[in-house]
């Protein structure tokens, strides 16, 4: 086993708001981004530990060289319904607070540049669950892209899959 | 003098760190002359130098920060502009206070000649009259010069690590107090100003200095300054050590941790391996990664004297608040423990010596009233137990009277009367740890503000240790810590349920029982829903892990239990596997679970995977059974059953027993040990003789032949008197309930009952060896 030492990026975390390089990635059906900045690595399925009593959203534990990362299924969190069986999720590892979360999602898209689109308010009709972890949208030529906050979608403290957190 | 010497050099370390950020803020200064708040740091450094000096009797570093202190309180004031000058003058002021220490540190006391203090004084009172012309800029200079040589030292040798060894070998008579100062303050602590005793310490001084620092300096590098001889003992001593940055540890420590797993990862691999070298690699890799396992632990282990030479004065400035006399007591100052948990144990150590001085020990008159010396004793007690690190803090004080706790907590709505009332002393004790409690009479400065034990109980256990207290009314109450050794690295038995392994941390283990078929149905029993298991006579709670985890209740025909043990609360936690034993690395999980009060943490596992480490005591609290005690205390003493017997055949078969709570021990003595004193066949049994009584003969029966070459002796302790009983064998422990009954009753024999199926007589231990007591006393 290596360990790999991972520099942080230079740009440090960035708000919601500002847009750039976006590393993208499907969840039921759904295209999402996530700014690369907060993203460590993507890797494909690795072997959970369950762990009972946690929040939903929780599904385990996974061993990344090393160091015990939670992985959260966008899926539980969005309060979509859950991944058919036999499909195995792909991990979007996260960096937030310190902390680093994977982010369990159906696929990786690519890394595209968003640089010449703005980004608009989350559209108020979609569920609430959806819209407490979109930070905001990206209309893409042909696609709509979900910007995804960091911050938000890793945070499940609470137990709380309505989505009406104040 | 001990005392004394362990705030020098307490002093001295604080006064060093003081001067490093004082030299910062002084250039800073000359930056920014206007800022209020680096002039106030400034005075309140030279200000806290000021008073200890005082309070420590050396007059001429107080005369000097006194007037360094002037010159800054008219700058913090306004009253002066910051100039050049000024801060040369105060820079000068800071050398000369180093150079003063340095003198301190070697023993010479303030009082050394070899510094100018006086110029320096008389250059700050002219910068201080505004006269800050030539001759003051050429005396700042000389001054600055004067002390060049020292101050290099000073600078290329933290006070920290200097003048370990050298001060050892060197100040022989202080030998004692140096080795009780802890590693970072081991500076050679600084005799009292004592004429007499500084002449006696020179005459000694002499003639162990030259052999000490000859083989030093022919191993001292070329490039050395030539300064003072004893300047060159200690360079040798800090070349030995390097300071290395916590974080580059903590790293190393990780690091570590990694390779250990995959040691462990390769040792499963290779263990069926042909490859006869390759199995050889691995085993060489085991021990060189066991060995750099331990080393890298052991660079984060540091005594707890660290934060004992913290003591004395805290409690010499409580006792003096709050008038209360207080001796100090402290034991075992090289404990060690890891670097982290040591940092966390400083804020809860302070609170409750604060809290023994304040609500334990009485002041001086309501001592004298009950009969106790005027002082009250406080001491603190730090040892290694089964891999945990013990600390105690005992007072003779007036001890938790629990109707005065449970007054008090009815009162703040901690609980209700009907609560209190249906509680055990023992738990009315405990509700001092309840958030929000606090006895203080009166809120003083000192405590009583309603934060208290519970953020003393939270942050110890954050550590993984454990807070209790046992308190006598009237005698005084001793506080005792648990806190695992170090933090990274555990050794835990790992059991699976549900496909998943877990780990239980070695320190709540107490004990695995395998119960099937007979067994199983006869001990353990349903008590309104709740399983409960009989072991060796005493009720244990039983909790299934699968309910634990949110799981359903099994009902298998065999049930594995694992006892354990969370502060004073045991039960059994019924597993579906057990695993093996591991040194397991402790990992953080991320903040999504901190709140779940099941686990501890997770580990990563030889294949790999991720395992969770269980929280014994969260699982208690959350299955309710912190509540209702498994024990009471008294059988904590004993775990034994008071019924419980010891079988022995004694004479051709015949069946005696004696209660098992008489029998200390169970030895084998060869023939050849057994001597003769008096009348009486003796044993050298540790450190002291054992006498040896013959049971047979002692309760009116023939002996039987010394068959084989050693005896089977039951060793009986009563009090400090020890007596080996003589028997043929030991057959068996029962815990049935016996009827006695009247029949053979005799001298030495209560009587005799059945017990398992076969007439057993019951031995009047008193009786037996009173006559060999009454012989010893």
């Amino acid at each position: 086993m290596t360990v790999t030492t991972l520099t942080p990026t230079s740009g440090g975390p960035r708000t919601a708001g500002t847009t750039g390089q976006m590393c993208t990635f499907w969840v039921d059906g759904l295209y999402f981004g996530l700014q690369v900045e907060h993203v460590q690595e993507v890797l494909r399925y690795q072997q959970l530990t369950v762990v009972p009593c946690a929040p939903d959203a929780v599904h385990g534990l996974i061993n990344l060289r090393g160091q015990i990362v939670t992985a959260l299924d966008l899926r539980c969190r969005l309060g979509l319904p859950p991944r058919p069986e036999g499909e195995l999720p792909m991990n979007v590892i996260v960096r937030s607070r310190g902390e680093v979360v994977s982010l369990l999602v159906d696929d990786i898209g690519d890394v595209i540049d968003t640089t010449e689109v703005s980004l608009q308010p989350t559209p108020a009709n979609l569920p609430p669950s959806v819209q407490d972890v979109v930070g905001g949208v990206l209309p893409l030529p042909g696609s709509i892209l979900l910007v995804v906050d960091a911050e938000r979608a890793v945070d499940v403290s609470t137990p709380d899959t309505t989505g009406g957190t104040p | 003098m001990d005392d004394d010497a362990e705030i020098v050099a307490e002093f001295l370390v604080e006064s060093h760190e003081n001067l490093d950020q004082l030299d910062r803020d002084l250039v800073e200064l000359e930056r920014t002359p206007d800022s209020r708040e680096l002039l106030s740091s400034i005075f309140r450094t030279i200000h806290t130098i000021k008073g200890t000096s005082g309070f420590l009797a050396f007059n001429r570093l107080e005369a000097l920060t006194h007037v360094g202190e002037n010159l800054l309180s008219r700058l913090r004031d306004g009253k002066m502009v910051m100039t050049t000058r000024t801060a040369g003058a105060l820079l000068t002021m800071v050398d000369t206070v180093r150079a003063l220490l340095e003198a301190i540190e070697h023993g010479a006391g303030d009082a050394d000649p070899g510094v100018d203090v006086e110029s320096v004084v008389s250059l700050l009172e002219r910068v201080l009259a505004g006269d800050v012309e030539e001759p003051a800029a050429v005396a700042a200079e000389g001054g600055e010069q004067s002390t060049d040589p020292q101050t290099d030292s000073v600078e290329d040798a933290p006070p920290a690590q200097a003048a370990v060894e050298g001060g050892e070998q060197a100040t022989v008579p202080e030998l004692e107090s140096v080795q009780d100062a802890p590693p970072t303050a081991a500076a050679a602590p600084a005799p009292e100003p004592d004429p007499v005793a500084e002449e006696l310490l020179e005459q000694v001084l002499d003639p162990v200095l030259d052999p000490v620092l000859d083989p030093v300096l022919d191993q001292a590098p070329e490039d050395v300054p030539a300064a003072a001889e004893a300047e060159e003992g200690r360079r040798g001593v800090v070349d030995s050590s390097v300071r290395v940055d916590v974080d580059l540890l903590d790293g190393l420590v990780q690091l570590v941790g990694e390779l250990v797993l995959t040691r462990n990862q390769i040792l499963q691999r290779t263990e069926a391996a042909d490859d006869v070298e390759l199995v050889r690699a691995s085993q060489r890799l085991d021990l060189v990664a066991s060995e750099l396992q331990e080393s890298v632990m052991r660079t984060r282990m540091q005594p707890i004297g660290q934060v004992w030479s913290k003591m004395p004065r805290i409690v010499r400035d409580l006792a003096h608040q709050l008038g209360r006399e207080v001796d100090l007591e402290m034991d075992g100052h090289d404990t060690e423990l890891d670097r982290s948990l040591l940092e966390a144990l400083k804020g809860p150590l302070a609170h409750l010596v604060r809290n023994s001085l304040d609500h334990g020990i009485e002041p001086p008159p309501a001592r004298a009233a009950a009969g106790k010396p005027t002082a009250g004793r406080l001491l603190l007690r730090a040892y290694h137990e089964s891999g945990q690190v013990v600390v105690e803090i005992t007072d003779d004080g007036k001890g938790i009277d629990p109707r005065h706790i449970g007054d008090v907590a009815v009162r703040r709505g901690v609980v209700t009367r009907e609560q209190l009332a249906r509680m055990e002393p023992r738990d009315v004790l405990d509700l001092i740890f309840r958030p929000g409690f606090s006895t203080a009479e009166q809120v003083t400065n000192v405590s009583g503000r309603g934060v208290g034990m519970d953020v003393v109980r939270t942050s110890i256990e954050r550590i993984g240790g454990s807070v209790d207290l046992t308190s006598t009314v009237g005698c005084g109450t001793t506080m005792r810590i648990r806190i695992p050794l170090t933090l990274a690295i555990i050794p835990a038995l790992v059991v699976g349920q549900q496909g998943e392994r877990y780990a239980i941390p070695q320190a709540n283990l107490v004990e695995l029982v395998r119960l099937e078929g007979q067994d199983l149905r006869e001990n353990v029993e349903t008590l309104a829903g709740a399983p409960v298991l009989r072991l060796r006579g005493r009720l244990l709670p039983l909790v299934s892990l699968s309910e634990a985890l949110g799981g359903e209740k099994a009902d298998p025909d065999g049930l594995t239990i694992v006892v354990v043990q969370a502060d004073e609360t045991r039960f059994g936690l019924c597993v579906e596997e057990v695993h093996d034993t591991q040194e397991i690395v402790v990992k953080p999980i991320g903040r999504q679970l901190k709140s779940l009060p099941t686990y501890a943490g997770a580990t990563i596992m030889g294949d790999g995977r991720v395992a969770l480490i269980l929280d014994v005591g969260g699982i208690a609290r959350t299955r309710a059974i912190g509540a209702a005690h498994a024990t009471e205390p008294e059988a904590q003493v004993g775990t034994v059953d008071s019924r419980a017997l010891l079988v022995l055949e004694v004479s051709q078969g015949r069946r005696a027993a004696l209660p098992l709570t008489a029998v200390s021990r169970l030895e084998e003595f060869e023939l050849g040990r057994v001597e003769r004193s008096g009348g009486v066949e003796v044993v050298q049994y540790r450190d002291g003789i054992l006498p040896l009584l013959r049971l047979a003969p002692a309760i009116g029966l023939a002996e039987s032949p010394p068959a084989e070459d050693q005896i089977s002796v039951v060793v009986h302790e009563d009090g400090q008197h020890r007596v080996g009983i003589v028997i043929d064998r030991v057959l068996d422990v029962v815990e049935e309930q016996v009827v006695p009954t009247e029949v053979g009753r005799r001298n030495g024999v209560l009587g005799s009952a059945v017990v398992q199926d076969k007439v057993t007589d019951l031995v009047d231990l008193d009786a037996v060896v009173r006559p060999l007591l009454a012989g010893a006393r």
